[in-house]
């Protein structure tokens, strides 16, 4: 038996999703966090149940991928668990008419319950029960009230057998069952409520917006450097460092196996960085260089996510938006790409053309560095200054703007407008912050690690035979004469494609200069996609458009390079 | 009156949306229907979006679309 959970975006399904199967699934406070539809299973008697967390849409008429998928999903369900918002009874219900008219049976879950005592709302439960003529159970999803009554209740589901009404007669009946079972009773406005308005008003806005925006920045600094200066460094140096030196001598001190497994030792230490072995770099890069980024930025991330500030800070960038043919809501997807481009590029699905689709994902794979790539830009160049380090974000977020400008001035079509719920501010629960930073970290542990471990053997092999010497040659009238970097940094272009932290770190043992740095990294930035980005865009875009960004990726990556190298 | 003249912090009923099919039905869908009572909550500077409050949930709406929803102010 197959059940979905199905309902308006931003209403808690993923949350009740969780508390039915047990299943971790990532939940924001924004419209538009689950853009794919995830399964688990439930124990229902005696029978296993899947159970389908798909994504939210307002009406049965979709108007964006993510809707599409919900509905594409709902002629093979057996019965829907409706999730409606409490809050907002009047727009929910109007889903929940469309699924009974299709005659599917349906249980609704009335989430957010909590939330309708404070702010004046009182609903009519045994009444809704009689005029939908299907179970309805009021819910707390968050702290799992009313979870327990709701999975008795799935049994019960039926198909009333509604009649099939047009649009206009549909928000009609809407509109009687409300006058039947709601009554609003007045109350004051909260001083969150102030908060949020002021978050979305001009001058105020923009205060906040920076304020939110600077405060984020400096606590993923603060707490990612404290992690590598007082926790990841001194492991590394003081307690891995001697074992990694012992066995290099066992195994001799050289020779290719050696180098494979411990690296390269530089004046009898072991450079974690430069060495470049398994046990060296192999571990250093992603564990004490990258890691610490990894979980600063998610934890920040999720914060965001979960206040609801989100939705706010597309408001705020709309009008910026639109110049790069995108609007406000593009800012979420450009967001997730600070942390990794594959979950960026997927979350696209939440925009409603193809034309925006094509020209956000192609910006953030061009000019949105992930976390793994910011971690080394902050490690390599930072070691230079803090000022080297402004040009490479500076000159990024110009490409960034520039490139949009462009591409919406030649991408065919027209971008649709900014129409979005804009969702409470809510205290984030830190089980789900905690729950989620963990899930994103397991992830890059999980996905990251083994081709990072790949990337380093592969890259010695590749130095054994000779081959990067090659591709050095050929490649060296680009690489030297166009970007002014030492020919062998080619290899790190190449190794990008695998990992663009690792290929970064390539460049540590050529000895280059601050601006030699700047360009390799801008370039390396934006010449191609990881692997993991590259499958997802080929996935989203098709080929077509792929070999077009791809096409758009070198051209702008060789150009900026270039300017930069002359500028410099 | 279009949504755009109206001031910040009035409220008003949805006459009619002035608009195609795709803007018609994307507006519904978030509970903007005629006779529904609207409130303005801001605006964003150059033509920038409106938020607006319809049944105690908040949305913004593209300058673009404001202008194609009739309001009466009361």
């Amino acid at each position: 038996m197959k059940i979905l959970l199905m309902g308006n975006p931003n209403v808690g399904k993923s949350v009740i999703f969780s508390r039915l199967t047990g299943v971790r699934v990532t939940v924001s406070n924004y419209p538009g966090t689950t853009i794919s539809y995830t399964r688990g299973f439930m124990k229902l008697g005696e029978e296993t149940a899947e159970v389908i967390d798909v994504p939210g849409t307002y009406t049965l008429e979709p108007s964006s991928e993510a809707e599409e998928i919900a509905l594409r999903m709902l002629d093979d369900g057996d019965i829907v668990i409706n999730v409606v918002n409490a809050i907002n009874l009047e727009r929910n219900l109007y889903l929940t008419l469309q699924l009974l008219e299709r005659g599917i049976p349906v249980v609704v879950a009335l989430n957010l319950w909590d939330d309708t005592r404070h702010r004046g709302i009182h609903i009519d439960l045994d009444k809704l029960r009689e005029l939908l003529g299907v179970p309805v159970t009021p819910t707390v999803a968050v702290t799992g009230e009313g979870i327990k009554e709701l999975a008795e209740s799935i049994p019960l589901a039926t198909s009333p057998g509604t009649p099939v009404r047009s649009r206009d007669e549909r928000w009609a009946a809407v509109g009687s069952i409300i006058d039947r079972v709601q009554r609003i009773t007045h109350r004051h406005h909260r001083w969150f409520e102030r908060l949020e308005d002021a978050s979305v008003k001009p001058l105020t806005g923009g205060i906040i917006a920076l304020g939110v925006l600077a405060g984020a920045f400096f606590l993923i600094r603060f707490i990612g450097e404290g992690l590598i200066g007082y926790v990841l460094d001194p492991l590394f140096n003081y307690l891995w460092a001697p074992v990694v030196l012992k066995l290099s001598s066992l195994m001799g001190g050289g020779g290719f196996l050696h180098d494979v497994v411990v690296g390269k030792v530089i004046g009898g230490e072991i450079n974690f960085v430069e060495s470049f072995g398994l046990l060296s770099s192999g571990l250093y890069v992603p564990f004490a260089m990258v890691l610490p980024y990894i979980i600063s930025f998610y934890l920040v991330l999720g914060l965001l996510e979960d206040t609801g500030y989100l939705p706010r800070l597309a408001v705020l960038m709309d009008t910026v938006m639109h110049r790069l043919g995108l609007h406000g809501y593009a800012i979420i997807p450009t967001l997730l790409g600070l942390g990794c481009n594959v979950p960026a590029v997927l979350a696209t699905r939440i925009l409603e053309s193809k034309r925006e689709r094509l020209i956000a994902a192609t910006l953030i794979s061009i000019a949105v560095p992930c976390a793994a790539l910011q971690a080394m830009i902050f490690g390599l160049v930072g070691q230079h200054g803090g000022q080297y380090v402004a040009i490479v974000y500076g000159t990024l977020f110009v490409v960034w703007v520039i490139l949009g400008v462009i591409l919406n001035h030649v991408v065919r079509g027209f971008s649709p407008e900014l129409l979005i719920e804009i969702p409470p501010y809510r205290l984030p629960p830190w089980r789900t912050v905690l729950q989620k930073l963990w899930m994103r970290t397991y992830g890059f542990l999980a996905e990251a690690v083994p081709i990072i471990l790949g990337a380093v053997v592969v890259i010695n092999i590749l130095y054994f035979f000779g081959v990067f010497d090659a591709i050095a040659n050929f490649t060296a009238p680009v690489v030297s004469g166009l970007l002014g970097l030492p020919r062998e940094a080619v290899t790190a272009l190449v190794v990008g494609f695998l990992r663009k932290d690792v290929a970064l770190g390539m460049l540590a043992p050529l000895a280059l200069s601050a601006k030699q740095l700047v360009v390799g990294s801008v370039v390396l930035a934006m010449f191609f996609p990881c692997i993991a980005t590259f499958v997802v865009l080929l996935r989203e875009l098709g080929v077509v458009n792929m070999v077009k960004a791809a096409g758009i990726m070198i051209a702008a990556a060789l150009i900026t390079g270039g300017m930069l190298n002359l500028v410099l | 009156m279009t949504l755009a003249q109206v001031q910040s912090g009035q409220s008003g009923v949805v006459i009619q949306i002035q608009g195609g099919r795709g803007v018609v039905r994307r507006l519904n869908a978030l509970g903007i229907v005629p006779g529904k009572r609207i409130t303005k909550i801001s605006s964003m500077l150059m033509r920038g979006p409106v938020t607006v409050e319809v049944d105690r949930v908040r949305i913004a709406i593209g300058f673009g679309m404001v202008g194609k929803i009739m309001v009466e102010v009361i």
